[in-house]
C-alpha cells in the first residue's frame, strides 16, 4: 500500500512538474486517492495530498466536510443541578474542518484573505439561525469550535505542508474514525505576499464500502425486515447459549 | 483489534464491547435486569451516538435475557400469567412513555429529564431494597421467624377488584396490580432506555409478594418480549439498530447472563438483592455528582436536524 502510494506519487509528481510551466499553471495538486471507503475495519485513515507550484509562495491546504446544522446549548445552575437553559442553532456548520500549511498562518495570508476564505476555524463564517447580541454569539461559537475540536472532527492545530524542493509539496491528510461520510472539498491556495496567487478544489468522498455499506443501506431501505432479523438474530443467540450452556 | 460499527458511524475495540458485554450479562443474569442502566450510560460515554446506544441496547437485551429466561424456564420459575397481565400494561406505558419521549426532546429537556430519572428511581429503589435486605439479614442471623406468607398485602391491595390467582407464584391478588406496574415499566423502559427490570423485580417481590425464586425468570421473560418490541419500533422510526455492534455485546452477555444465573443460584435471596441495591445506589450517585458539579464545558452541541 505504501509502496504502491509512492510509486504514484512519484509518478505523479514526474508528470506534473513538467507540463506546468508550458501550461502557466500556478498550482496543481491532487489527492493519493479520491475515495476513502469506511469498511468494516476501518480505524481512521490518511489521505496524501500532493502537487507543485510555479514561482514562489507559501501553500495552504482546507478541508472541509458536508454541512451540516448544529444546537449550541449552554448550562446553568437551577436549583442545585445543571440545566440547559439556552441555545443557539447554527446553520451551514462544516461536519468536518482541516486546515495545512507550509509555514504559519498569520505570516502567509493576510487576516482579510483568511476571513474570506474561511482559512483557521476562529474565521469559519458560523452564522447563528436567530440574531443575538454580538457577544453573545462569540460566546456560543467558541464553544462549537471547541466542541467540535474536542470531538477530533475538526482539527486544532494547522498540519503540515511539507516542500520538496522549490516547487513540490505534499501533507498528509488524517481523517479519523468517526469522519462522516459525505462529498468533501478539498481546496489549496497559493499565497504570495498575503494574497490568493492561484486555488484549486478537488473533491473528496468519504463513504461506507462493502458490508458496513449493505447494513447501512438495509437498515434504511427495508427497516421492518431488518428489525425482524435484529429480534431473530438475538433471539437465537440467546438460546444457542442457553442450549450450549445446559450441557456444560 | 478495531471495528467499523455501521450505524453507529465509528470504529471501537472488539475486545473491549465483548468485556463490556461479560460484565452486564453477568449483572443481568445474576439480578433478572436487563442492566441497561450501566450498558447505555457506558456505550454513550465511550462515543456510541445517544440514539444508537439506546436502540442497540434493546436488540442486545433481546439475547442476553432469553438466554436467561430459558435457563430459568427449566427450573419451572416462569410465572407467564403473571408476565402475560404485566406486559398488557407494559405496552400501554410504552406507547405512552414515546410520546412524552418526542415532548421532551422537542424542548431540549429530554437528557435532563432521563438523567432525573435514573437518579430517583434507582435511589428510592435502591434504598428500599438495601434497608429490607438488611433487615432480613439481621432477622435471619438472630433465627426469628420469617414474615408469615398470607395477608402480606396491603388493605388497599387486598380491596381492589379483577382478583386472579397465579398459580406458580402462590398469589391471589387483583390483576390490576401488576397491570400498573406493568404500565409504569413501560413509561420508564421508552424514556430511559432501559429494559426496566431493575425496577420490576422490587415491584415484583414488594408490592405484588411473589417469591424471589420465580421473579427473576417472570421478569426476563418480560423484557424479551419488551425489548423486541423496543427494537422493531426503533429499527422502523429511527434506524438507530446496530446489529454488529449488538451481536458483539451479545456473545458477551449471553456468556456473562449463563455464569451469573448459576452464581446467583448460590446466593441467598436477600444477598442478590442487597448487592442490586449498593449498585443501584452507586449508579444513582454516580448521576447525581454530574448533575451537581459543574460541567467541564457548560456548552454542548447536539447535531440538529433542518
Amino acid at each position: 500500500m505504501r509502496i504502491q502510494q509512492s510509486l504514484r506519487l512519484m509518478i505523479a509528481l514526474a508528470c506534473l512538474s513538467c507540463p506546468l510551466a508550458a501550461h502557466g499553471q500556478a498550482l496543481v495538486a491532487d489527492l493519493s486517492s479520491h475515495l476513502v471507503a469506511i469498511t468494516t475495519g476501518f480505524a481512521g485513515t490518511d489521505v496524501l495530498l500532493f502537487g507543485a507550484v510555479e514561482g514562489p509562495g507559501d501553500v495552504v491546504v482546507v478541508v472541509r466536510g458536508p454541512d451540516q446544522r448544529e444546537i449550541v446549548r449552554y448550562k446553568a445552575r437551577v436549583a442545585g443541578i445543571f440545566v440547559n437553559r439556552k441555545e443557539m442553532a447554527f446553520s451551514r456548520v462544516p461536519s468536518f474542518y482541516e486546515v495545512a500549511a507550509s509555514g504559519e498562518l498569520d505570516k502567509i495570508a493576510s487576516a482579510s484573505e483568511r476571513a474570506r476564505l474561511e482559512i483557521g476555524s476562529e474565521n469559519l463564517r458560523l452564522i447563528p439561525e436567530v440574531e443575538r447580541d454580538p457577544a453573545t454569539v462569540a460566546d456560543y461559537r467558541a464553544a462549537l469550535i471547541r466542541n467540535k475540536e474536542a470531538q477530533g472532527l475538526w482539527a486544532p492545530n494547522v498540519a503540515k505542508v511539507t516542500s520538496l524542493g522549490a516547487r513540490l509539496f505534499r501533507a498528509n491528510l488524517y481523517f479519523p474514525s468517526n469522519v462522516p461520510v459525505g462529498i468533501y472539498q478539498v481546496q489549496v491556495f497559493l499565497f504570495h505576499d498575503g494574497e490568493v496567487r492561484a486555488a484549486q478544489t478537488t473533491p473528496l468522498s468519504i463513504s461506507k464500502i462493502g458490508a458496513s455499506a449493505d447494513i447501512y443501506e438495509f437498515a434504511h431501505r427495508a427497516d421492518a425486515a431488518y428489525g425482524a432479523i435484529a429480534i431473530a438474530l438475538a433471539l437465537a443467540a440467546g438460546w444457542a447459549a442457553s442450549a450450549i450452556f445446559r450441557r456444560v | 483489534m478495531q471495528i467499523y460499527l455501521p450505524i453507529a458511524e465509528l470504529s471501537l475495540n472488539v475486545f473491549g464491547l465483548l468485556g463490556l458485554g461479560v460484565v452486564v450479562g453477568f449483572l443481568s443474569g445474576l439480578f433478572g435486569i436487563g442492566g441497561g442502566f450501566l450498558l447505555t450510560p457506558l456505550l454513550i460515554f465511550i462515543g456510541v451516538p445517544h440514539a444508537v446506544a439506546v436502540s442497540t441496547h434493546a436488540n442486545q437485551l433481546i439475547a442476553a435475557s432469553a438466554s436467561g429466561a430459558l435457563a430459568h424456564w427449566r427450573r419451572n420459575a416462569v410465572d407467564f400469567r403473571m408476565g402475560l397481565v404485566m406486559l398488557l400494561g407494559g405496552f400501554v406505558g410504552s406507547t405512552l412513555g414515546v410520546w412524552l419521549f418526542k415532548a421532551l426532546s422537542r424542548i431540549g429537556q429530554i437528557e435532563l429529564v432521563i438523567s432525573l430519572s435514573y437518579v430517583v428511581v434507582l435511589g428510592l429503589v435502591g434504598l428500599l431494597m438495601l434497608s429490607e435486605s438488611g433487615i432480613s439479614m439481621l432477622r435471619q442471623r438472630r433465627k426469628a421467624p420469617p414474615k408469615p406468607r398470607a395477608g402480606r398485602h396491603p388493605y388497599w391491595v387486598r380491596v381492589l377488584p379483577f382478583r386472579m390467582r397465579f398459580y406458580r407464584s402462590r398469589i391471589y391478588i387483583s390483576a390490576l396490580v401488576p397491570f400498573v406496574v406493568g404500565m409504569f415499566v413501560g413509561v420508564l423502559v421508552a424514556i430511559m432506555g432501559v429494559g426496566g427490570g431493575f425496577i420490576m423485580v422490587p415491584a415484583m417481590i414488594y408490592l405484588l409478594g411473589m417469591p424471589t425464586a420465580v421473579v427473576t425468570g417472570t421478569s426476563l421473560f418480560q423484557i424479551v418480549v419488551i425489548t423486541a418490541n423496543v427494537t422493531f419500533l426503533q429499527a422502523l422510526t429511527t434506524q438507530t439498530v446496530d446489529v454488529v455492534l449488538a451481536l458483539i455485546l451479545m456473545i458477551g452477555g449471553v456468556l456473562g447472563a449463563q455464569v451469573g444465573a448459576r452464581t446467583g443460584g448460590y446466593l441467598k435471596g436477600e444477598q442478590v438483592r442487597g448487592l442490586l441495591a449498593l449498585l443501584l445506589l452507586a449508579v444513582a450517585g454516580k448521576l447525581l455528582y454530574d448533575l451537581v458539579v459543574t460541567p467541564a464545558d457548560l456548552y454542548s452541541i447536539s447535531r440538529g436536524g433542518s
